[in-house]
């Protein structure tokens, strides 16, 4: 019988438990392990998107290309969680937040070591690629 | 094409966990609606099935309920847009009705959360959310609207002790409401005792007593043709207006995080359709999962400016008594959310206040009343206006 067909289940990966493992961006992870956190652009129509999509909404094209996530965003919204789903308890407490990079948003965690009562709306943060205890990879907003 | 009227309304008890299948679950909304309707099976020619899935086992429960409830052979089907999925049930019974392909319909809303663990239902709750982008970092509903407090709060200035004023309303009507899961009284003052369980954090700066319980429950509404609701209904409600929309699911896609957009639009639409302003609702059922969304709604529809809504709490305006009148079935807060079936007992509340039929929790004399249901976080938004 024939080989057992590779199958790219890259994005398992991402998070501390993951509930996608087949998509069109899996290079993100990559990227993550590269020590970058990455958007996608259209090459047609020039949106920009983050979270990261394979195909533009607009232009009904599969033409994009991967930006890296830089600089400093604004820290629109946070809470921090006192309890978890299933999956998550471990983790507890941990802040989850959306930062505003002006042309995109990214919703994420908030880096453990940024204690609750130094997070404020409105400072600036950084995005940077994070392991979790469990191994797994996603990014974290840290104080810049 | 004539009006559209529901002419009979019903809901089980709200319940920590109910002592049966879905589909008996289903089986009590049903039979009150059909004893309020004072019809039979015979004159419903077509059902609508309402839930969010993953709390039970069953898949298409459309067909398991029309057999049950003894619909057969009438078309059935499922509809799901997560915790306004019987409003989205209402919506499209409207369309079938004015496109004459069915006459009396039966929307059914259920939800059986006691199958599974609460963090598990934090978990399927979260899935309803972006599960790629969003979901890996663990989120749950209400950190979610958690977010939108905190925000809401940063720019309008509005404080947990606004928030705690919300639940205490509840509270002073889910004490009335003997199908409510929660019925204990609750005060300003438990929101700033430590030993109350109410003032416990859950997602900051959200506490337990900011957010409603989960419970097994089912409502139904049947709703009508004009002529079918002439000939078989002494006091038919009116549908006057609906309106409907969505926005991003997931955060970075949205911009506005101090209300919700899909509320909005869906009020606007529905406002418009019935030819009338917000000013001219005189009761209102809104979707309070928690009490920031009850805050944000007052002000999506209207009631209250941006920002303005902790104004309306403060004054007691939406009390009983108040301009306007809000969530006087206890809301969400006391009978417990089961998913599915919260849109159907809103709009029940709406039906028994606008025939003067809700007992102690009567509003004097509504003419037109509002109901507000939004699935996931903002997600889908849903509002019905109705009219006597
Ligand atoms: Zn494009």
């Amino acid at each position: 019988m024939g080989k057992k067909k590779e199958v790219d289940d890259r994005f398992k990966k991402f998070g501390t438990v993951s509930f996608t493992s087949i998509t069109k961006t899996n290079d993100f992870i990559d990227f993550l392990e590269g020590g970058k956190v990455m958007g996608t652009r259209c090459k047609d129509c020039g949106l920009v998107f983050f979270p990261p999509r394979a195909d533009c909404y607009q232009c009904l094209a599969s033409n994009v290309e991967w930006f890296e996530v830089s600089g400093k965003g604004k820290l629109l919204t946070y809470s921090e969680l006192k309890f978890a789903p299933v999956g998550f308890q471990d983790d507890v407490p941990y802040c989850i937040a959306l930062l505003d990079y002006g042309k995109y948003k990214i919703f994420g965690r908030i880096a453990k070591d940024v204690p609750e009562n130094e997070i404020e709306v409105g400072m600036e943060m950084k995005t940077v690629v994070n392991k979790t205890s469990n191994e797994q990879l996603n990014y974290v907003f840290q104080k810049v | 094409m004539g009006k559209v009227a529901i002419i009979g309304v019903g809901q089980s008890s709200f319940v920590r966990s109910y002592p049966g299948s879905i589909r008996e679950l289903a089986f009590d909304g049903f039979k009150e609606s059909m004893q309020d309707a004072q019809i039979t099976t015979e004159n419903i020619d077509a059902s609508i099935i309402c839930s969010a899935p993953e709390y039970d086992k069953q898949r298409s429960p459309a067909g398991v309920f029309a057999e049950y409830l003894g619909l057969n052979p009438h078309p059935t089907f499922y509809v799901e847009s997560l915790c306004s999925s019987s409003s989205m049930g209402l919506r499209l019974a409207y369309s079938l009705i004015k496109s004459g392909l069915h006459d009396v319909i039966a929307v059914i809303g259920f939800q059986k959360m006691s199958e599974i663990s609460s963090s598990e239902s934090q978990e399927r709750m979260g899935r309803g959310a972006d599960i790629q982008w969003e979901s890996p970092f663990g989120t749950m509903m209400p950190a979610y609207y958690a977010m939108y407090a905190r925000a809401h709060m940063e720019k309008y200035g509005t404080t947990l002790d606004d928030l705690a004023l919300i639940r205490v309303k509840a509270a002073t009507y889910g004490q009335l409401n003997e199908k409510a899961v929660y019925r204990k009284p609750v005060t300003f003052e438990m929101f700033t005792d430590p030993e109350s369980r109410l003032a416990g954090p859950v997602a900051s700066p959200l506490r337990v007593g900011d957010c409603c319980a989960n419970a097994d429950g089912s409502s139904c509404v049947i709703v009508a043709s004009e002529e079918k609701a002439k000939d078989l209904c002494k006091k038919p409600v009116w549908i006057l207006g609906l309106g409907a929309a969505t926005t991003s699911v997931n955060l970075p896609g949205r911009d506005l995080f101090t209300g919700l957009t899909a509320a909005q639009q869906a009020a606007d639409q529905a406002y418009k359709m019935a030819g009338i302003s917000p000013k001219d609702i005189d009761v209102a059922e809104v979707h309070d999962c928690f009490t920031i969304a009850e805050m944000m709604a007052y002000e999506n529809l209207g009631f209250a400016k941006p920002g303005e809504g902790k104004d309306l709490i403060k004054s007691k305006e939406t009390y009983k008594e108040g301009s306007i009148p809000v969530n006087v079935d206890g809301g969400l807060l006391s009978k417990g959310h089961p998913i599915g079936a919260t849109g159907g007992s809103q709009i029940r509340t709406i039906v028994l206040q606008l025939r003067d039929e809700a007992g102690d929790i009567q509003v004097k004399n509504p003419e037109i009343g509002l109901v507000h249901n939004i699935g996931g976080v903002g997600l889908y938004g849903n509002v019905s206006i109705l009219g006597r």
